[in-house]
């Protein structure tokens, strides 16, 4: 057994998070989180540069061809630094959708336009309120063409395409979606930035009225490629989690160590300590599931859609426990504007429910733990 | 990143699997199966026997502590080889129940301290079952602060006569033998005048009385020792070194990893897809999912933990202390898992008769044997005090009375 990163992929995270060290400090997630910037363009161009955008991506279609592991030391380190850039969007859903089901013709349009860092994308699924469900989903295709409401869309309003969940049926069943991809500069598609407690990273409207758009995938297959594409991203997002899990405890940890109180470091009274000491544990077990899940997803086991929601629950716990006691730990000073906490705190609550939420994904455990039990 | 054994490991793995096969009690298979914390039954047979007799077997072809060096009882087999013995022990593995505290801990012990014709003489039959050792560390008055324990050890020419009372012994009652610490300067601070010894646990003096448990059993006991003589040749590491030697022994327990650690979640999942609720099986319900689903997540986060620290014993490496959590996740997950399991039951999840109760009062009994888990070993709150001290890095609590001769200690809190 080996059950961790190979050296190879150990070098690539630190490379990667030297890079971002000097790349993306807090500074630079301020200036996107204040509204000077929708993203950061010149971090954006170099991810692209250091090969990071399409790592996954095959060498035939423009990328680096290493594959999901390398991937997934990646996404821990955009977490780690908060990167405020739209790289959940594109390179988790938008260029994994590309990858599962797109044409030849799509795939040689886009993947490579992604790796270079031209293209950005995302997955436009929901409608308001509410969870991933077929039911959910009213924006009709009819003729080619779409109409209706995406809302929250991750970085909508900066995107060049999108992959549109759309209803192509009425029979109240999962073969009532399919998949479209637009292309959001050709009109017919109206974005609206839209206020999110974490603005370092953008959630939009897009409104489309008869919008052009070329099918992704086969028709009626939507909704399990979708299911797919879920799976692959809460396994990438859950390692950006575990990311900031661990600078969000190294945070809490450091300001322990240096702030006097009662004559004594506060890291020295086992109230702080123990408070900590939790912290720990919650994202070491998130690790240990993400590592299943990256085993997963890396070989495109059976195992995948139950390993998935396990490190997606796992690690959505852990960087919310670890955002919410580096506050605490940090006191007064953790809920001030200057000091990074509450960075941490706005991503971690964001990224909660960037692809469903919490309930729903421990609802689909523990269907898929049934299913395979009872087979 | 993989699950695959190396050619070696698929081998020395084809191989205990082929010996299990053949050797292993499978008429007991089936009750070991259901046996789960503060329960382990066999019908019409006594477990120590069964556990003795399984451990004989396994000794008798070499697979008795596996990685123990051979002249002591064991094959000489590496810290992976261990893993994989253990996985495909499985069931059978819990039978060991009653050695793990010996061969786990009083063996290592013995190993770097004892002399080489003791060791010969002593741990082949610890190795085989034939005799159980306990540990004599905890006190009336140290139990997490076991430095502050009391039992004297004065010297008497070529013996010690040991004066004093242990207590939480883990089967003193059925071992044969013991590691003991002791004081021997209460002139000097805590730490400084300890000393550990090995004694045989029928030496005239030691009185042994069983714990009623909480939970109504008596897996523990208090042991008196008076007047009792030990010669200075079982004397494990210097005088008033004995602290160094015990935290030899509490080293050990890091590496015993792989073991599963009982958390209860494969249980409440398999009673809560069996359980019917007024509008349907239980598993079916939202706010039940909900609860499944958090316990699953950390019973599945220790599992890989522990397959990342077997990974580093494949490479090799010693394991890092992210393994330390094991205890602590899974102490008051149990406890939680049985309050909840009782709770799916309503008011009749307070009875605990085999007929009346659901699962043959499973969670009942492992309700009430759970407090414990959190305390033994290492209380939740030390081990959490290790992982912010040693893992984090955080300052050491203030010791008040680490630099006091231990005599002037105050014993009281209130006068």
């Amino acid at each position: 057994m080996n059950f961790d990163f190979s050296d190879d992929q150990k070098q690539l995270r630190d490379q990667a998070r030297r890079f971002l060290a000097e790349k993306c400090p807090p500074k630079a997630v301020r200036a996107v989180l204040e509204g000077n910037a929708d993203y950061d363009r010149e971090l954006w161009k170099g991810l692209a540069e250091m090969g990071f955008l399409g790592v996954a991506i095959p060498e035939e279609f423009g990328g680096a061809g290493a594959g999901h592991l390398e991937l997934c030391v990646i996404a821990e380190e955009i977490g780690r630094a908060l990167a405020p850039v739209p790289f959940a969007s594109t390179v988790y859903l938008a260029a994994e959708a590309l990858m599962l089901a797109g044409s030849e013709a799509q795939k040689r349009k886009w993947l490579p336009a992604i790796s270079s860092g031209e293209a950005i994308g995302t997955l436009a699924l929901f409608e308001g309120t509410g969870n991933p469900s077929p039911q959910a989903i009213k924006l009709v295709a009819s003729n080619g063409t779409l109409t209706g409401v995406k809302k929250p869309v991750p970085d909508g309003a900066i995107a060049d395409f999108a992959i549109v969940a759309a209803r192509t049926g009425s029979s109240g069943r999962e073969t009532d979606i399919s998949l479209f991809l637009v292309d959001l500069k050709a009109g017919g598609v109206e974005a609206k930035a839209l206020q999110n407690v974490d603005p370092s990273r953008q959630q939009a409207e897009l409104t489309f009225k008869n919008c052009k758009a070329e099918p992704l995938g086969p028709a009626n297959e939507g909704w399990s490629i979708l299911s797919r594409v879920l799976d692959r991203a809460a396994v990438l997002i859950a390692f950006e989690q575990v990311g900031g899990s661990d600078r969000a405890l190294e945070m809490g940890r450091d300001y322990a160590l240096d702030r006097i109180a009662f004559g004594r470091p506060i890291g020295s009274f086992q109230a702080v300590k123990h408070l900590l000491a939790d912290m720990y544990v919650s994202a070491t077990l998130a690790r240990s599931n993400c590592y299943y899940g990256a085993w997963a997803l890396s070989t495109n086991a059976s195992e995948l859609p139950e390993a998935a929601a396990a490190a997606r629950i796992s690690a959505t716990q852990a960087f919310q426990h670890c955002s919410k006691n580096n506050i605490q730990v940090h006191g007064g000073m953790g809920f001030t504007w200057e000091f990074d906490c509450h960075l941490y705190y706005r991503r971690s609550n964001a990224l909660a429910l960037s692809l469903g939420s919490l309930s729903y994904w421990e609802d689909t455990l523990i269907d898929r733990m049934r299913k395979k039990n009872a087979a | 990143m993989n699950f695959d054994d190396t050619p070696q490991e698929a081998e020395f793995r084809a191989k205990a699997r082929a010996w299990i096969a053949a050797n292993a009690p499978k008429q007991y298979e089936a009750e070991l199966k259901k046996a789960s914390l503060g329960r382990l039954k066999l019908d019409g047979a006594n477990v120590l026997d069964v556990a003795k007799a399984w451990q004989k077997k396994k000794a008798e072809a070499g697979w008795a502590v596996p990685h123990w060096p051979k002249d002591y009882g064991g094959r000489g087999v590496s810290p992976i080889e261990r893993v994989i013995w253990q996985q495909e022990e499985g069931v059978f593995g819990k039978l060991g129940a009653l050695f793990i505290i010996g061969q786990g801990m009083c063996g290592p012990t013995m190993m770097a301290y004892a002399t080489e014709e003791q060791k010969r003489h002593y741990l082949p039959p610890l190795a085989s079952g034939e005799n159980i050792w306990c540990q004599l560390f905890s006190e009336p008055a140290g139990g997490s602060d076991v430095a502050g324990l009391r039992t004297r050890a004065e010297r008497d020419g070529d013996d010690w006569i040991i004066n004093g009372q242990k207590i939480w012994t883990s089967g003193a009652h059925y071992s044969d033998y013991g590691i003991l610490i002791t004081r021997s300067d209460p002139t000097v601070p805590k730490h400084k005048g300890l000393t550990m010894f090995f004694l045989d646990m029928r030496s005239k003096g030691v009185e042994i009385k069983p714990i009623k448990q909480a939970n109504g059993n008596s897996d523990f006991n208090e042991v008196y020792f008076t007047d009792v003589r030990i010669p200075d040749s079982q004397r494990l590491g210097a005088v008033n070194d004995g602290w160094n030697v015990s935290l030899t022994t509490l080293m050990n327990e890091r590496m015993s990893i792989g073991a599963n650690v009982a958390t209860g979640f494969p249980e409440l999942f398999e009673f809560c897809n069996n359980l019917m609720l007024e509008d349907g099986p239980a598993i079916d319900d939202r706010a039940v999912r909900s609860k499944l689903a958090s316990w699953a997540v950390r019973a599945s986060g220790l599992k890989y933990t522990s397959f990342r620290a077997i990974s580093a014993l494949s490479r090799g490496e010693r394991p890092g202390p992210e393994n330390s959590i094991g205890k602590l996740v899974a102490g008051s997950m149990i406890q939680d898992v049985a309050t909840y399991a009782l709770d799916l039951q309503g008011a009749a999840g307070m009875l605990t008769g085999a007929e009346d109760a659901e699962v043959a009062g499973r969670f009942q009994a492992m309700l009430l044997r759970s407090p414990a888990t959190r305390v033994e070993g290492g209380t939740d709150e030390i081990l959490r005090n290790i992982i912010a001290e040693r893992v984090l890095g955080l300052p050491g609590d203030i010791r008040v009375d680490k630099d006091v001769p231990f005599n002037k200690i105050p014993t009281k809190g209130r006068a």
